[in-house]
């Protein structure tokens, strides 16, 4: 377990919303101007307060989207029942103040140094952590290989689609698309599954690194089928999502 | 207040007076979350350990399942922010286990399956404040959440309830454990918002 950074007490900064880009209908990316921020690595989240006009409070934790040296964004899923996400995809606008601090983890991240192969599985909006790591490994010159498989409910709601459209030299794409396919579309049209992994992941014998993030049922299908392909549960990074219930 | 986020309201949710923690959020549902594959270990290879005592104890699960067991109904509070109401758990009272257990520990280094370990003080361990359940909600626990057996330490964060526990480390001084290690507080009071080293 490389990484091992603790900080000093993690402080409430002052933010200011730039520019804000819709990803999907449901998904915005918002970009953050952050005075005080001392860096993050590919892989961390952030947490946001907000607080209304009589004290209320409310915090959530955010992954971050961008690599370490970019600029700091979050991509925000709006959840129907949600309170903060549907402020922040549908209220917030660009010069708005927002109050956060991080960044926040040390196990779910990447570094140049860690090597690879990396395989990056992806359920709908946990995408965002594994793009930062994308980001950073196409910042930094790592040639190291990719393999993305990234599962979403249909073509519009691929996050991130026109970077995803043209990856960076030794990345490669793996869409499934669980719910509904664009005419002609020749790729997976299901969940992901033992044999969708089987074809798709690196053999364990090169020593790929894997990250997982997405729903619970997302990561516990894909945990557990890359333990069964033979990759040692130590080199399968997971984060989930699952108040939500996501059904993808 | 120094801070207002322009067009913010909230969206206050009912809960009862005094049961939720400063920042927390009431589910109806039970997230699940970890940092590596669920670990199935079965239960003929399953065991409970307490190390670090005047000598090691160990039980296996039927051993183990034949100790007296407890019925506990409490909320829990998780650092991301959920908080579960009224979640009906059966265990074994971690006092039952260190009784049988000559020590003079302050402190506990929980470890499970998976190499996950997590630090409490044995004070916050026993009391009648800790158990090691095996059973959730009228079943048995189910892998994702822990099972066969976590830890059940709900006046803390609950990333302190170690899943898939396999048994404690006694310690004179206190150790991080896995998220402790990666800048989360060393002892997690909720009521305290003592989320991250520092708070």
């Amino acid at each position: 377990m490389a990484g091992t950074a603790v900080r000093g007490r993690l402080t409430w900064q002052d933010a200011t919303v730039g520019v804000v880009k819709d990803e999907t209908p449901e998904v915005r990316t918002i970009s953050l101007d952050v005075p005080q921020w001392e860096g993050h690595r590919a892989g961390q989240h952030l947490d946001v307060r907000l607080t209304a006009d009589d004290g209320y409070r409310a915090e959530r934790s955010y992954s971050i989207a961008s690599a370490p040296g970019e600029q700091v964004a979050i991509t925000v899923e709006r959840l129907p029942d949600g309170e903060v996400s549907p402020y922040l995809t549908e209220e917030l606008r660009p010069g708005d103040d927002l109050e956060l601090r991080g960044p926040i983890g040390g196990w779910f991240v990447w570094e140049p140094a860690d090597g690879g192969p990396l395989l990056l599985l992806a359920g709908g909006s946990g995408i965002v952590p594994l793009r930062a790591i994308l980001r950073y490994r196409e910042r930094t010159g790592s040639t190291v290989p990719v393999r993305l498989l990234y599962s979403s409910r249909s073509w519009p709601d691929v996050i991130y689609r026109d970077e995803l459209e043209q990856p960076a030299a030794g990345v490669e794409v793996i869409h499934t698309l669980t719910r509904l396919q664009p005419p002609g579309w020749t790729g997976y049209a299901r969940r992901v599954d033992a044999q969708m992994l089987a074809e798709v992941v690196w053999p364990e014998d090169q020593a790929p690194l894997a990250y997982v993030c997405g729903p619970t049922s997302f990561v516990e299908t894909v945990a557990t089928g890359l333990v069964g392909l033979g990759y040692p549960a130590q080199r399968v990074k997971t984060e989930r999502f699952g108040a939500t219930g996501g059904t993808r | 207040m120094s801070h207002v986020s322009r067009g913010f309201h909230g969206r206050r949710r009912a809960a009862p007076e005094g049961r939720v923690p400063p920042g927390q959020y009431v589910t109806e549902d039970f997230p699940v979350l970890s940092a590596g594959p669920t670990p199935h270990t079965p239960l003929s290879n399953w065991t409970f350990s307490i190390q670090g005592g005047s000598e090691p104890k160990s039980w296996t699960w039927d051993e183990f399942r034949a100790l007296p067991t407890e019925d506990i109904t409490t909320d829990i509070h998780c650092v991301t922010r959920w908080s579960k109401l009224d979640t009906m758990w059966q265990g074994v009272s971690v006092d039952t286990l260190l009784d049988l257990v000559e020590h003079d520990a302050a402190y506990a280094l929980a470890f499970s399956d998976g190499g996950y370990t997590t630090n409490l003080p044995v004070e916050d361990l026993t009391g009648g404040r800790a158990w090691v359940a095996f059973n959730y909600d009228g079943d048995s626990l189910p892998a994702e959440h822990g099972g066969p057996a976590r830890l059940l330490v709900p006046h803390l964060y609950f990333w302190k309830s170690a899943k898939w526990v396999r048994g404690l480390r006694l310690m004179d001084t206190d150790e991080p454990g896995f998220w402790e290690t990666y800048g989360y507080h060393m002892y997690g009071d909720p009521w305290r918002e003592q989320r991250y080293a520092g708070d």
